[in-house]
């Protein structure tokens, strides 16, 4: 920590100079502001803008009506339910995970090292992450090996496919369980004993103790990780891409598909298809946004 | 729950397996080139390969050069909005949390449609103009971790003090940011450059769309040809996820904001 000030001084050094300060000061940021429109808000915006055009550039709601043909529609509901799925099972895991190292009577080694292993896995996504599962739940991995020889279970011959659906968000809960816990652990931390031993003083069960103190406090951050996570799996392309090829129709595999070599035969349209990506990550990070303010108010 | 510690290691022991069976599964895979014994013949083949080296090579350039970049970008502005234009802090906060918001691959595919070889700024015209781009995508990528671990490094410390401390003794806004406030802040800057490496490296969409020669396209390559030259490269790119990450833990344990020495 930075040794403490006595008194709190001021940074502006005169006070009635400040108005022509002010204008000055604005020079500081225009590298930044120029950055963001060149790489975030222009491109994205342009996207956006072709989204509602035709081919000559007229205003259309044309290609918006055209995602709901069946192929692009099927893209985003396949992609929506493995990132909601990954999230939801994401979310669950990871909490638990995360309240077991931290109010879980555990040790106390035992945090920091869940928190390392899980910035490692977090990060541990794209191609190398597909290839990890193909190796140990393909058709030849480890583990499906195993399954066989020990309790002559053949997972395959189960109807389990890694290259499906369930395959896809088993691979995919790898990042978004360790994920949960890095975003969720601070929270937890909020969670003072004192109320613990209020709620017990006061005759609380275990069961009530959650449903009355913890689940109130905490579904925001929670609900809002959740969406973090859905988001965060909704735009992921490497690892599907690695893991499946095209055969798993998801809303990112269209695009890049799209991005390579137009297969929509329409450019607009896959503007268009890049407008319903952004709304549906948009959506779901300003509602994380919005939950994390009410969240903040408790958790301090 | 405080009160059944049984509950709370059987959950832990889920996540271990979680985390650790796929790269066992991964690690004995790699060793299985060869019918019948474990050998190393996967890894000889993967690192001898010249397209190993050289996509790897290119990769560790371009995030050196984000990180350079960025580090640039973020810190100046950082320390701005802190000194002098808080009340912008806010929006400054939104637009660098927009890369998380917006996929990757709808940057890349604004990107190609904004600088492509026919428009105002044709930026994927030549192989050099592209590697611009492509960096200046993965400082997009790397903003909103950069930017949270740099501003939480500035608020550990006394901005407002040190600079006035600094212009008392005659120093130039150059001086005051390369040697008072960069030092100040160097853990934070280091743990954000890790993670930005982190992410550079392996990375896949924006290098493929663009037509980079980057690590991500080649891994990508492989999967798609070979059968167990894959599983040797994933074990190599957890090592040096590991080794990033690895490393900003490493720095977390020196206290940030902590003054530089002399």
């Amino acid at each position: 920590m930075a040794e403490a000030t006595r008194l709190p001084i001021a940074p502006s050094p005169a006070a009635p100079s400040w108005l022509g300060q002010l204008s000055w000061a604005w020079v500081g940021v225009v590298p930044f502001f120029v950055f963001a429109l060149m790489f975030l808000i222009v491109p994205t915006g342009l996207l956006m803008v072709g989204g509602f055009q035709d081919a000559q550039g007229h205003l259309t709601l044309r290609n918006l009506a055209d995602l709901f043909q069946p192929t692009i529609l099927s893209s985003y509901v396949i992609s929506i339910k493995v990132s909601a799925t990954s999230a939801i099972g994401g979310a669950l895991i990871g909490f638990a995970l995360a309240y077991a190292a931290i109010a879980g009577g555990l040790p106390a080694f035992v945090r920091p090292a869940l928190m390392t292993f899980s910035g490692v896995a977090s990060n541990f996504a794209g191609v190398p992450l597909a290839f990890a599962f193909l190796a140990t739940l393909g058709r030849a991995g480890l583990v499906t090996a195993l399954l066989v020889r020990w309790f002559g279970v053949d997972i395959y011959r189960g109807g389990f496919n890694l290259l499906s659906f369930w395959g896809l968000t088993l691979t995919y809960m790898y990042f978004q369980i360790p994920l949960m816990v890095l975003i969720l652990a601070p929270a937890i931390d909020g969670l003072k004993r004192e109320w613990r031993e209020a709620s017990a003083n006061l005759g609380a069960s275990g069961w009530e103790y959650w449903r009355y103190i913890v689940l109130p406090i905490l579904w925001p951050p929670l609900l809002g990780a959740t969406l973090l996570l859905f988001a965060n799996a909704f735009g992921a392309v490497a690892t599907a891409y690695a893991l499946t090829g095209s055969s798993l129709n998801i809303v990112t595999i269209v695009l890049y598909a799209q991005i390579r070599g137009d297969v929509l035969h329409n450019q607009n349209l896959g503007y268009a298809l890049a407008l319903g990506m952004i709304l549906i990550t948009g959506l779901s990070n300003g509602a994380y946004i919005w939950l994390r303010g009410r969240s903040e108010r408790w958790l301090r | 729950m405080r009160g059944r510690p049984f509950i709370s290691w059987l959950l832990l022991l889920f996540g271990a397996l979680y985390f650790f069976v796929p790269l066992l599964g991964t690690l004995e895979f790699s060793l299985r080139y060869l019918r019948g014994r474990y050998s190393l013949v996967a890894y000889q083949i993967v690192l001898t390969d010249p397209r190993f080296l050289a996509t790897l090579g290119y990769s560790t350039v371009l995030a050196l050069a984000t990180i350079v970049v960025g580090v640039v970008l973020v810190v100046p502005t950082a320390y701005w909005i802190q000194l002098r234009l808080p009340r912008l802090r806010p929006v400054v906060e939104f637009i660098t949390l927009l890369p998380l918001v917006i996929p990757a691959i709808v940057f890349v595919f604004g990107y190609l449609r904004l600088y492509n070889s026919s428009s105002f700024l044709p930026l994927t015209g030549s192989e050099r103009s592209t590697d611009l781009l492509l960096t200046c995508s993965y400082v997009t990528l790397a903003l909103p971790y950069m930017y949270r671990a740099v501003d939480t490094g500035l608020r550990a410390i006394d901005v407002g003090t040190l600079t006035e401390a600094a212009q008392s003794l005659g120093a130039a806004w150059s001086t005051i940011l390369l040697r008072v406030i960069l030092p100040n802040v160097r853990v934070a800057v280091l743990s954000g450059a890790f993670l930005t490496f982190a992410i550079v490296i392996g990375e896949f969409t924006m290098a493929s769309l663009l037509n980079r020669p980057a690590f991500g396209p080649y891994l990508q390559n492989i999967g798609a040809n070979r059968a167990y030259e894959p599983a040797a490269l994933a074990i190599i790119s957890f090592a040096i996820t590991w080794a990033s990450i690895g490393l900003i833990q490493v720095l977390g344990r020196g206290s940030p904001g902590q003054a530089a020495p002399r």
